[in-house]
């Protein structure tokens, strides 16, 4: 199977912060803002290379969904960003009126998404972003898989004209996608051509995927892994094809099951090509305070899961 | 500059077209658009830079204004139409099926309106952006917002009363209608949001009090509100609710509820047609 080298563990929302950067340097029109998060959303070389475009809005989000639209209107590119539940959960009304449904050019950068932010507990982790952004028209939402891809995603964000939702995390996780590929919105990765199985995922559980695909190897079983970086608009014809090839699949996310990846591809195949599914994702409850690593275990987040859930979904061909 | 009468004779028309407006409907809110009348009158044919000529979503070149209480979109609409962003007679299809005059405004396909609105207490953040962008840009033009009372009620208006006092927005002018009632019945009994003025004051605004049913009061609050002195505007303006209809002045019943044809036309007989009917 393809070989994916980590070339070393890194936080993607470091790879957020050097995309902004880069962005900032293309387009002056691009901004940065912020809920008083700046050091932990990665805004704080942006502020010193621009200070001008950095606008920090105190401890109100709802004030700077608002404010960000209003720039977007007068034709800057606002990065909005906060933790994954604070930009998503906590402004949700203001997010569907001023950025989706008034469709003005936001840029909702989430981090600290997932139980794997780790120690601060439920208040914190959101396993129910991507449900709630997936839900409004027009929205674009991008998951990347590592610090590279979410550079690059964060730069195709900054290029593209619409809503995004921007989806990355706390804790340093394995980089190996090709850090020079630019980032195709609305393209499925297929990280490893397979016919038995189809591993779809997002995220962090991108890399858990590749692991599972090669235990699955050594079991004489072929997997192909996609990695789900847009969610929305869903590639749906990537998703077909790959599960017309392998008759059954596995979806891995750090997310809730409830308006999941799971449930939108299940979805799909469900009126295109019926095929048997197995999920391994966050289920249907919160999270607690604990390691990334002890987190992941409790959830059951990892390449062992995967994989058993793909031998599952094999067996019920 | 337009005279006083000629703004008193828009503003008589404006009400008739927002009571036909609502009648046709069968839906709607004419309280707070009969309200807020003479203020918008007052922006939109005297205080304001702007043009339905030049007009582009991004403001750019224009004093742009943003309707927080989205429910006034009657007073909203026929506004926009009697300025010159589209033809009066599209003001007969307010919420009906497929028109660009939808129940609460929506942006990007009606002309003259910036962002959409109708979820209360966002306007204020929009139109706080929209002057932090002119600023950036380096324009001189303003950015103007309309807020109800009751809509002071929402903890993000209080937000971005203080953003847009740390970010020293002074080309930012909110005017709220200040009729004193809401849904449920008088602020006070519903709420108590109190003294409007002495909180805006304390928040480190510019406050102004106008009567909002004076031409010559609103127009001098107006101009007080041009001062560049790094502190964001606002206008407080006094208003009753279904102003210019007598069995409706001052009832909190009439903030959603259309009339009765037998209404419409006793209510249409109190405003003088000055501009011709739609």
């Amino acid at each position: 199977m393809k070989k994916y080298i980590d070339t070393g563990k890194k936080d993607t929302r470091s790879g957020f912060g050097a995309g902004l950067l880069i962005a900032g340097r293309e387009n002056p029109k691009v901004l940065a803002l912020t809920a008083d998060l700046k050091p932990s959303v990665k805004m704080v070389d942006f502020e010193k290379e621009f200070p001008d475009r950095f606008i920090e809005c105190g401890i109100a989000e709802a004030n700077m969904v608002g404010v960000a639209s209003g720039l977007a209107i007068a034709g800057f590119v606002p990065f909005a960003a906060s933790f994954a539940e604070f930009i998503t959960g906590r402004v949700y009304d203001q997010v569907r009126q001023a950025v989706a449904y008034g469709n003005t050019n936001v840029k909702l950068a989430a981090s600290h998404a997932g139980v794997t932010l780790g120690e601060d507990g439920a208040t914190h982790q959101t396993m129910e972003d991507v449900a709630l952004m997936r839900a409004l028209p027009g929205m674009t939402v991008l998951v990347p898989c590592d610090y590279n891809q979410t550079l690059q995603a964060t730069l195709a964000a900054a290029r593209f004209e619409g809503p995004v939702y921007l989806r990355f995390g706390r804790p340093s996780v394995p980089n190996y996608t090709n850090p020079d590929e630019p980032f195709e919105i609305g393209k499925v990765y297929n990280m490893n051509p397979g016919k038995d199985i189809t591993i779809a995922a997002m995220g962090l559980l991108v890399w858990e995927a590749l692991q599972a695909a090669e235990m699955l190897e050594k079991e004489g079983i072929s997997a192909e892994v996609l990695n789900v970086s847009t969610v929305k608009p869903l590639d749906c014809k990537a998703i077909i094809d790959s599960l017309a090839k392998t008759g059954c699949a596995v979806v891995a996310e750090e997310h809730g099951m409830a308006g999941g990846l799971g449930e939108l591809l299940s979805g799909v195949a469900a009126a295109h090509k019926p095929v048997p599914f197995e999920f391994v994702n966050g289920g249907d409850r919160f999270g607690e305070s604990g390691t990334p690593a002890e987190l992941i275990e409790e959830f059951g987040l990892n390449a062992a899961n995967i994989a058993a859930a793909a031998k599952k979904a094999i067996s019920r061909k | 500059m337009t005279s006083i009468q000629e703004l008193s004779n828009i503003a008589s028309q404006v009400r008739r077209d927002i009571i036909r407006m609502v009648t046709a409907a069968k839906s709607g809110h004419p309280g707070g658009s009969l309200s807020s009348t003479d203020i918008l009158t007052a922006l939109f044919f005297n205080e304001m830079k702007h043009s339905p000529d030049t007009w582009s979503r991004s403001g750019k070149g224009q004093d742009a204004f943003i309707l927080s209480a989205g429910h006034l979109a009657p007073v909203y609409y026929a506004i926009l139409a009697r300025a010159g962003y589209f033809e009066p007679s599209k003001l007969g299809t307010l919420r009906k099926f497929g028109s660009k005059l939808q129940g609460h405004p929506s942006a990007g396909d009606l002309k003259g309106v910036y962002q959409a609105s109708g979820s209360l207490g966002q306007g204020l953040a929009v139109a706080a952006g929209m002057a932090l962008g002119k600023k950036l840009a380096g324009e001189d033009e303003r950015a103007f917002v309309l807020l109800g009372d009751g809509e002071c009620e929402e903890g993000e208006i209080w937000e971005s009363a203080m953003f847009a006092v740390h970010y020293s927005l002074d080309n930012l002018v909110a005017m709220t209608d200040w009729n004193g009632l809401q849904i449920d019945g008088p602020i006070e009994s519903v709420s108590g949001i109190g003294d409007l003025r002495e909180k805006w004051m304390a928040f480190g605004w510019d406050v102004i009090v106008a009567d909002g049913h004076d031409f010559e009061s609103i127009l001098t609050a107006f101009e007080i509100a041009r001062k560049a002195n790094g502190k964001p505007k606002m206008i407080l303006f006094q208003t009753e609710m279904g102003r210019g209809v007598d069995f409706m002045l001052n009832d909190h019943g009439w903030h959603g509820k259309a009339p009765s044809q037998e209404q419409c036309d006793a209510a249409l007989a109190q405003l003088k047609e000055t501009l011709g009917d739609y």
